[in-house]
């Protein structure tokens, strides 16, 4: 390939970044110094373009060292790998948590999605902006940081040469005398079951920046003491230590508790303890029953996708398993975005081990030598803890040659995301692996025919991995014995936002909404509606509290349960506001391929501030029509779904009533100026109509 | 002379709108859909290109599907009932159309207009507010003209620029979502980037938004008369590939030079030489004119007076990397 690359040079560090994840250049033709021989001899060519999967960890090498790409790395970088600098700017450029402009090494993220909102997210967001200014290079709002639990909740990222993560949760002001009272509201106010129940002034004066870790460290997050080296950025909120993932699980300790029975009961960085507490006994069931039995216990178990589609993971393991072409991959999709979800972030701190060995089970059933962790940087805590359990693993022999003595190889390999929610979605996360922007492949062909790397590919998420587990152990006809004849086994729910006790919470399937949020502290008195599934998820009301958690009843009951969210919202949260939200969300997480989510989305938010404002009955159907073409006509599940909770909110909740009186204007002018009266839900005059009882008939 | 076929192929039977259709195995439902006589929309397909399926214009209802599908580029099966203008499908080319009419310029877009009418589209319901893919013309260099108010990012420069046929790889989808252009690393002029001036993104572009920058001339000066030019396809003079040209012509000149799709040997792509070095071909003095050279309604473009010949141009723009 003759690429033609800029002639900036890269900076010592830079340089030095990039050569930490590729190796020192071999030749001139890589960016190294020129020798006589490199007259003579042209290298990189194939071989350095197989490498191309490398382009994101050298970004995030160059990111996390610097704070942002310039020129000169990115070049650098280009030639290395014999990456055209057009395409890998198109990277670079995809991802929110990389830059390509200058800015300062520290940066706030501050979560101002759903559970956050509804936890006073708005103040701290005030706050901050009061202290740092407009949204900017120091500081910016972020989607869903997965610490919903402990909402409102920030991330502060400070590139360096360890590079340092401090997770502030819940985000309390600090400085100045309104620290003392809590300026976040809401915030913290009867939230977190007795892990924040210190006085704020207390802690104010105690802890600044504590939870701070090192990527590459196992261990918990050691304090830094106040006045730390964080820069102006350190002490716009108040820090204190990191609680351990089992603070995260209300239920920790009930011996009924399958997913979640070792989070809090084993140290997480204890090989000998997760053995000790029945670790690595399903890898041993699993050599028994060979790759065929493993499948066909899977397949048996009823197991389905956890991730949001309910795919039978039995099916999709036979499939790649069958598949002549070899090699095969797995990939565990732990790119746990979804707003409101931190159920795999919670399996993966407090017992990183299981999904080691769930891995290797999946890998050994489906004939694969070789699995990807593919995690959200937003998740440093987990990474690390991966990190360390996926060494040590390797180092007891149970990752890499000869697993357990039985001539079974496999080894994972951590990829870490860089802030976008579509590398979730089954294929993205291929390309962005492969080191492509994260934008979803055309199906089919589906991942088990070809999948990363063009090869047959088994992509499962955290949760679902961790089921395989008691499955093995117990076998497939006890697993099915649990929960519903749809739904087998036992589900974990992420519960936030209004309620004593959000957390993970593990349920057998067919448990209702109400036994849940009874476990959670119960619903609140003034329940506005729960929001199940997330953003992709839909609204359900008060008087629905009854609907089974299953896959079928919540289907049944027009809801999913999407990637198990089960977001409270009571009286006094903004229910526009948080539809906006929703809007925007999906509208910044477009990866903008195809043009009914690209365009659609930002349509879709555009009309709900004017809803907002003052409810008109054409933005309604013109967000139906709109939610409609995105369902039908969107690439990947991200536009099919952008439009599912604001149509349930508005469906079912009755946000956004019309004005009795100029509504039947307004349908008039709505429906005479609309031709094609394709959708009978859209434009039939009827609609509008039925659309601002507030409280619709039954569920449809 | 032998000529190679390829190796017989199946066909297959599905129903398109009710009619039985048998197509070749691998065919596109699309391909079967112009069989059946039906006239799909499409956008982002490229008749030598890989289906991006990125516009979603062409989207069908296929029984048994949650979703609709793309016609471009989804295989017709056997058995497949194809229905290309059920609610569903009318309803979605309708939004899709008119998601891309609220965005972006689909003045220069050929019969957009035509199907914006047919679909009853009407993009300015949006309001005036609604958010528009706002960028300047980017007139960097003296062959083409970028302006990307007109992209509906298709994706067919870039896999032009790329893989599938320059392998020059100057530009990508750069953003995410709405924020998404086609830009080169850093945004940099193309002169200086890994642009060879192939002119193979403008061969592919179905919006204008790539365009000779003798035809972006001549439509600012509103001398742009497609319906007074006249086609000629020829043979490439400059080296023994053969590739075929076919010049434009307006009013005796050359105003842009295209290569026909069927084209065996090049599908349709040219170099900087074909596409871009025609000059020399109208700065021969006019019979009777005693050498002087003709001023034209282009703007004095062959005038060597105003301008420099074409070829220097050339050179000019690539920086002398021809």
């Amino acid at each position: 390939m003759d690429l033609r690359f800029r002639d900036a040079e890269p900076t010592d560090d830079e340089r030095a970044a990039v050569d930490a994840v590729l190796g020192p250049p071999p030749s001139s033709w890589h960016g190294g110094l020129r020798t006589e021989d490199d007259l003579h001899f042209a290298a990189g060519g194939r071989e350095a373009r197989d490498q191309r999967n490398l382009l994101l960890p050298a970004l995030h090498a160059v990111n996390d060292r610097v704070g942002w790409i310039s020129e000169g790395a990115l070049d650098y970088i280009c030639r290395r790998l014999t990456v055209p600098p057009a395409e890998a700017y198109g990277v670079a450029s995809f991802y929110s948590l990389l830059s390509l402009k200058p800015r300062p090494a520290r940066v706030l993220h501050v979560c101002t999605d759903l559970a956050c909102q509804a936890r006073g997210a708005q103040e701290v967001r005030r706050h901050v902006q009061e202290r740092l200014g407009p949204p900017g290079t120091s500081w910016t709002p972020s989607p869903c940081l997965g610490l919903c639990e402990r909402a409102p909740a920030a991330l502060a990222l400070e590139a360096g040469e360890t590079p340092k993560s401090t997770v502030y949760a819940p985000a309390l002001p600090d400085g100045g005398p309104a620290s003392g009272t809590r300026a976040g509201g809401r915030a913290a106010g009867g939230a977190n079951a007795g892990d924040t129940d210190s006085a704020a002034g207390q802690a104010n004066v105690q802890l600044h920046d504590p939870q701070t870790e090192r990527p590459d460290g196992p261990a918990t997050g050691g304090a830094r003491g106040p006045g730390g080296d964080g820069g102006q950025g350190a002490r716009i909120l108040l820090g204190r230590e990191e609680p351990s993932a089992a603070s995260a699980v209300p239920q920790a300790g009930d011996p009924s508790l399958v997913l979640l029975r070792r989070v809090g009961a084993v140290d997480p960085a204890s090989l000998d303890d997760y053995r000790a507490a029945g670790g690595y006994a399903a890898l041993r069931r699993a050599f028994e029953l060979g790759p065929l039995g493993v499948v066909q216990e899977v397949t048996e178990s009823g197991l389905v996708g956890r991730g949001g589609a309910a795919f039978p993971a039995g099916r999709k393991w036979a499939a790649v398993a069958s598949r002549p072409a070899r090699p095969h991959y797995l990939v565990c999709n732990a790119d746990e975005s979804e707003p409101g979800t931190f159920k795999d972030r919670v399996l993966m701190e407090g017992d990183p081990y299981a999904l080691v060995e769930a891995m290797t089970i999946a890998g050994y059933a489906t004939g694969c030598a070789k699995g990807y962790l593919y995690i959200r940087a937003e998740y440093p805590r987990a990474t690390a803890r991966m990190r360390h359990a996926i060494a040590t693993a390797h180092a007891r022999g149970l990752l890499g040659e000869d697993i357990l003595g039985q001539g079974f190889a496999f080894d994972i390999e951590i990829r870490r995301g860089a802030g976008a929610y579509i590398c979730g979605e089954e294929t993205a996360i291929f390309n962005s692996i492969e080191g492509y922007r994260g934008e979803p492949r055309s199906k089919p062909p589906f991942p088990v025919d070809r999948g990363l790397f063009g090869m047959p590919t088994v992509v499962n998420n955290v949760e679902t991995l961790a089921n395989v587990l008691p499955i093995l152990l117990n076998g497939a006809a006890a697993y099915a014995r649990t929960g519903t004849e749809g739904s087998t086994g036992t589900k974990l729910f992420c519960v936030s936002g209004g309620v004593a006790r959000p957390g993970v919470y593990e349920l057998p399937f067919g448990a209702t909404l109400r036994e849940l949020l009874a476990l959670a502290g119960g619903p609140p008195a003034d329940l506005r509606a729960v929001l199940l599934g997330g953003a992709a998820g839909a609204f359900v009301r008060p008087d629905e509290l009854d609907i089974p958690l299953t896959f079928e009843g919540t289907r049944a009951a027009g809801a999913t349960l999407g990637s198990g969210v089960v977001l409270v919202l009571d009286g006094s949260v903004d229910l526009a506001g948080i539809l906006v939200r929703i809007a925007e969300f999906f509208r910044d997480e477009s990866c903008g391929q195809c043009v009914p989510c690209r365009v659609g989305t930002v349509r879709q938010e555009e009309a709900l501030h004017r809803l907002s404002r003052a409810p008109k009955a054409e933005d309604l159907t013109l967000l139906r029509e709109v939610g409609q073409a995105m369902r039908d006509a969107s690439i990947c599940g991200l536009g099919q779904t952008a439009w599912n909770a604001v149509e349930s909110a508005i469906d079912r909740l009755g946000a956004f009533p019309l004005p009795s009186a100029p509504l039947t204007a307004s349908v008039g002018a709505g429906s005479a100026a609309s031709p094609a009266p394709s959708l009978v839900r859209a434009a039939s005059p009827a609609a509008p109509v039925a659309l601002p009882v507030p409280s619709p008939p039954e569920a449809s | 002379m032998t000529v190679p076929l390829p190796p017989p192929r199946r066909l297959v039977e599905l129903t398109v709108d009710g009619a039985p259709v048998r197509v070749p195995e691998g065919s596109t439902i699309l391909d079967a859909c112009g069989g059946a006589g039906q006239d799909i929309p499409t956008l982002c397909y490229g008749d030598t290109l890989t289906p991006k399926n990125a516009c979603r214009v062409c989207m069908v209802e296929v029984e048994g599907s949650r979703t609709l599908v793309p016609a471009c580029s989804r295989k017709a099966e056997a058995g497949m009932v194809v229905g290309t203008s059920t609610e569903r499908a009318r309803h979605s080319r309708k939004v899709v159309l008119e998601l891309l009419g609220s965005s972006v310029d689909l003045s220069t877009t050929p019969r957009a207009a035509e199907w914006l009418a047919e679909y009853g589209a009407r993009p300015g319901r949006f309001g005036e507010d609604a958010a528009k893919v706002e960028q300047p013309v980017k007139v960097d260099n003296d062959l083409y003209v970028r302006d990307y108010d007109k992209c509906i990012l298709c994706y067919k420069c870039v896999d032009a620029c790329g893989e599938q046929w320059q392998n020059s790889f100057a530009i990508t989808v750069a953003g995410r979502g709405f924020d998404a252009t086609i830009s080169t690393e850093f945004d940099a002029p193309l002169t200086d980037s890994a642009c060879v001036y192939c002119g193979n993104c403008v061969e592919v572009c179905p919006t204008g938004a790539l365009s000779f920058k003798s035809e972006f001339d001549m439509r600012q000066a509103g001398t742009w008369e497609e319906s007074r030019q006249t086609q000629t396809t020829t043979i490439c003079s400059y080296c023994g590939v053969g590739c075929n040209l076919t010049l434009h012509v307006q009013d005796d000149q050359i105003v842009k030079v295209t290569s026909p799709h069927d084209n065996p040997v090049t599908h349709g792509n040219l170099c900087i030489k074909g596409r871009f070095g025609y000059q020399h071909v109208q700065n021969l003095p006019s019979p009777g004119t005693s050498g002087t050279p003709r001023a034209t309604s282009a703007g004095d473009i062959t005038s060597p007076g105003t301008a420099p010949p074409r070829a220097d141009a050339t050179e000019v723009a690539t920086g002398g990397r021809t």
